[in-house]
């Protein structure tokens, strides 16, 4: 039993040798899992919050590496938004499990899940995994709709104003400021694609239906045959049939994706690859959602007024 | 908000020509009139505000009056004017929440191997000594899992693994392989685990084999913890240091008798200690089994992770009465992911594990002879296997693997305690998430015995829950 003290002692001299952490921050700390989500979250908190992002903006966000460190950030978070439809499926409920942080349980103040609420597109009729990685609860990529964006806003503000009831009238105010700005940035950006009212889009993934749906465009084919699985010969050469027979030629690409089965396709239909990133930060000037969509939008309307 | 304005102003002219000339028609069509004048009012202000308006109130019905019914009119145009801003600027109703789970209260997953291969070794079960490889030349289903887990209560999450397999006679075998419980909101970052499970000694020995990057237990593991790993009944106390990087440290307790604490209480032990078991009960509390284990974690770099980890197991043994083992490890993972990985590809990782096993071997009566008593001697066995995967593009893994295993000269001979050495490079393709091919080739050096030659193509498919990856 010697050896096992010596072992526990040894452990514990050893924590505490390394250090106790940095001391605690009165600012409330927020965690989302994806970088769109921690946007809306740091223009709603403002400055009476600090804000993670778990996932990089460049990365997948279905495939996030489960991180010890990524157990440590959560353990001391105050609120968790995660975007939910299983997008996350793969990699939060084993963080969670480690997590022990009773403020971030499920149907807390502090957990906000993005997803209850939002009017969901691709509903699956069956669960068949046969149709690819389908998520039974629909496309889970519903932050392109801005009009998605007010609803989690919105909700957002209510749970903080729960959490952290003191700083309930920053949290109004800035969501109150924050719609404005998506109202008129939305008037904005309707108008500047309105011209292009049903251009024919192809995407790698089902990533871009809701801004599609939002903004009159449509997805005639995605690179992908099935969702997460990978683009065959045999596809491409349907998916370039289509594009010429419908005159689709804007592809668009995030950063994470594979541009060259892109420009593959693009050598053979002259449509032009647009690199655009679905989560802020994930391309140069777009660390708000503002600036992410006015990109967005200004890249997708110069694209096809291009080819007008 | 130009368009608002104009409406309300419109709204405001119906207003000043509704007084004059209309008090003089019936007063229930005026009345209606004045209501949905209101309700349009209300709505106009919603949108000014930013807010999403509610649906229009009925129509004024016809009077028959030309007065009230082009005014009726005049107001049925506007609110279609509001709907039509309303529409532009507010999603449809919102739903009522979705649950986020598609598995109910329950994830209900089942996850099956089969292996295909040729050995050298006629015998293959000499060879690939792990629960879980391949059991012979031609078809092994090793591990067909039926996973069970799910939220209790709020205190509570519950686990089960029950494993079938077929033996080399094509036999049906069944395991409860884990079922335990975990806390979920013990304070002070304490976190509880009891029942039955795999012991969290290193990196490999708590996961299953559909988790493991190479068809077969690697060999020190399967020395020290025997075919199925270290595994038993007991509980686990685990803590979250308040350090600013990953620092867990816990401790389990279990009990230490059964062939999957193979090194401790086991009546399967001869090949270690080559005597005959002694049958020992529990007197006293150090007769059972204790797993502590310190864990810590750093981000190199946003793309690169270490994860360090020390481990130790200490616990009577059956070689005879107050004998005792001690069994030391160590684990040191790294993983480089890309910044812009597509399916978590591309990647390189590195997992090497050490341990150490001082087994005193009381004095005992030789197994294959009750004429010989074999003395009490320190048995050492150590044994390292370490083994680095490339994901080299989305759905593809190129996979090496280097080990040896050995132990010191004793008072007799055990293949399980000789010097042996693998080398095992393999390549797996993942067509999705939920299925996966291997083909792994084994170049194996015993120790008196010789070099052998072994080919394993291995298949999986999984059903159900979606996987979900520790790190």
């Amino acid at each position: 039993m010697k050896t096992i003290a010596r072992f526990g002692l040894a452990a514990a001299t050893l924590v505490a040798l390394l250090g106790a952490g940095p001391p605690a921050l009165k600012k409330l700390s927020i965690v989302a899992t994806t970088p769109d989500l921690a946007a809306i979250a740091k223009a709603i908190g403002g400055d009476a919050v600090e804000v993670k992002a778990l996932a990089k903006p460049t990365e997948d966000p279905h495939y996030v590496d489960a991180k010890p460190s990524h157990i440590v950030t959560l353990n001391r978070a105050d609120v968790l938004i995660e975007g939910g439809a299983e997008l996350e499926l793969g990699w939060l409920p084993p963080l969670l499990e480690s997590t022990r942080n009773g403020r971030i349980a499920a149907g807390s103040p502090g957990r906000i899940v993005a997803s209850q609420g939002i009017r969901m597109l691709e509903v699956p009729v069956t669960f068949d995994r046969s149709r690819g990685d389908v998520h039974p609860f629909g496309n889970p990529h519903f932050l392109l709709d801005p009009l998605n964006v007010k609803i989690i806003a919105g909700r957002i503000a209510d749970h903080l104003a729960q959490v952290d009831p003191k700083a309930a009238g920053l949290f109004k105010a800035n969501l109150q400021a924050f719609d404005a700005t998506l109202d008129a940035k939305l008037a904005e950006w309707q108008k500047q694609l309105a011209p292009y009212r049903g251009a024919r889009i192809v995407t790698y993934h089902q990533d871009f239906v809701y801004l599609a749906e939002r903004f009159g465009l449509e997805v005639v084919e995605t690179l992908e045959p099935k969702p997460g699985i990978a683009p065959s010969p045999a596809h491409l050469a349907k998916v370039i049939g289509t594009m010429k027979a419908k005159n689709a030629r804007v592809i668009l690409v995030q950063p994470y994706q594979n541009r060259k089965t892109a420009e593959t396709v693009s050598r053979q239909t002259g449509a032009v690859v647009l690199d655009v990133g679905q989560q802020p930060g994930a391309l140069k000037n777009t660390d708000t959602y503002f600036r992410l969509m006015d990109f967005m939008v200004g890249t997708l309307a110069s694209a096809f007024r291009a080819q007008k | 908000m130009h368009a608002c304005g104009r409406t309300a102003i419109l709204v405001g002219a119906c207003c000043f020509g509704l007084d004059a000339p209309v008090w003089a028609q019936t007063p229930a069509s005026v009345e209606s009139l004045r209501r949905s004048l209101a309700a349009t009012a209300a709505r106009i202000d919603s949108l000014e505000a930013g807010l999403c308006p509610s649906a229009p109130a009925a129509r004024v019905r016809p009077s028959g009056s030309a007065n009230t019914d082009s005014l009726a009119a005049t107001l049925d145009r506007l609110n279609r004017r509001v709907d039509a801003m309303r529409a532009s600027r507010c999603a449809g109703p919102q739903p009522a929440p979705q649950p986020q789970r598609s598995g109910g209260y329950m994830n209900i997953g089942f996850v099956s191997l089969t292996d295909l291969g040729w050995s050298t070794e006629p015998d293959v079960g000499s060879l690939q000594l792990g629960d879980h490889d391949p059991a012979v030349r031609g078809f092994t289903l090793p591990n067909s899992e039926i996973s069970l887990d799910g939220a209790v209560d709020p205190y509570f999450k519950g686990f089960s693994s029950i494993v079938l397999k077929l033996d080399s006679n094509g036999e049906t075998g069944i395991e409860l392989e884990e079922v335990y419980f975990l806390t979920t909101s013990l304070p002070g970052n304490f976190q509880v685990k009891g029942g039955q499970f795999f012991t969290e000694f290193g990196r490999q020995n708590p996961q299953h084999p559909h988790s493991w990057a190479f068809v077969d237990q690697p060999l020190v593991l399967n020395r020290i913890f025997g075919p199925e790993g270290l595994r038993g009944q007991g509980a686990r106390v685990s803590w979250l240091a308040p350090t600013s990087w990953y620092t867990e440290a816990m401790v389990g307790v279990l009990n230490s008798a059964g062939g999957t604490t193979f090194s401790f209480r086991s009546d399967e032990s001869s090949e270690i200690h080559g005597g005959v078991p002694t049958e020992r009960g529990v007197r006293r509390v150090q007769d059972l089994l204790l797993v502590p284990r310190v864990a810590m974690s750093f981000d190199l770099t946003d793309t690169q992770t270490l994860l360090l980890g020390a481990s130790a197991a200490f616990g009577p043994n059956s070689s005879g009465p107050g004998a005792s083992t001690r069994i030391y490890g160590a684990d040191v993972y790294y993983k480089w992911k890309s910044d812009r990985a597509q399916q978590g590809f591309p990647f390189v990782s590195s997992q090497t594990e050490v341990l150490y096993r001082r087994y005193d071997a009381a004095e005992r009566v030789a197994a294959d002879d009750p004429a010989v008593t074999l003395p009490s001697e320190l048995l050492s066995d150590r044994g390292v296997y370490s083994q680095l995967l490339w994901g080299i593009k989305p759905r593809w893994v190129a996979g090496l693997r280097g080990e040896f295993a050995g132990g010191d000269d004793a008072a007799f001979d055990s293949q399980l305690r000789a010097d042996r050495f693998r080398l095992s490079p393999n390549l797996t393709w993942y067509p999705t998430e939920f299925s996966k091919l291997r083909l792994q080739y084994n170049y194996d050096h015993r120790e008196a015995i010789g070099t052998d030659h072994s080919v394993w193509l291995q298949f999986e498919f999984l059903l159900g829950a979606h996987a979900s990856h520790k790190f």
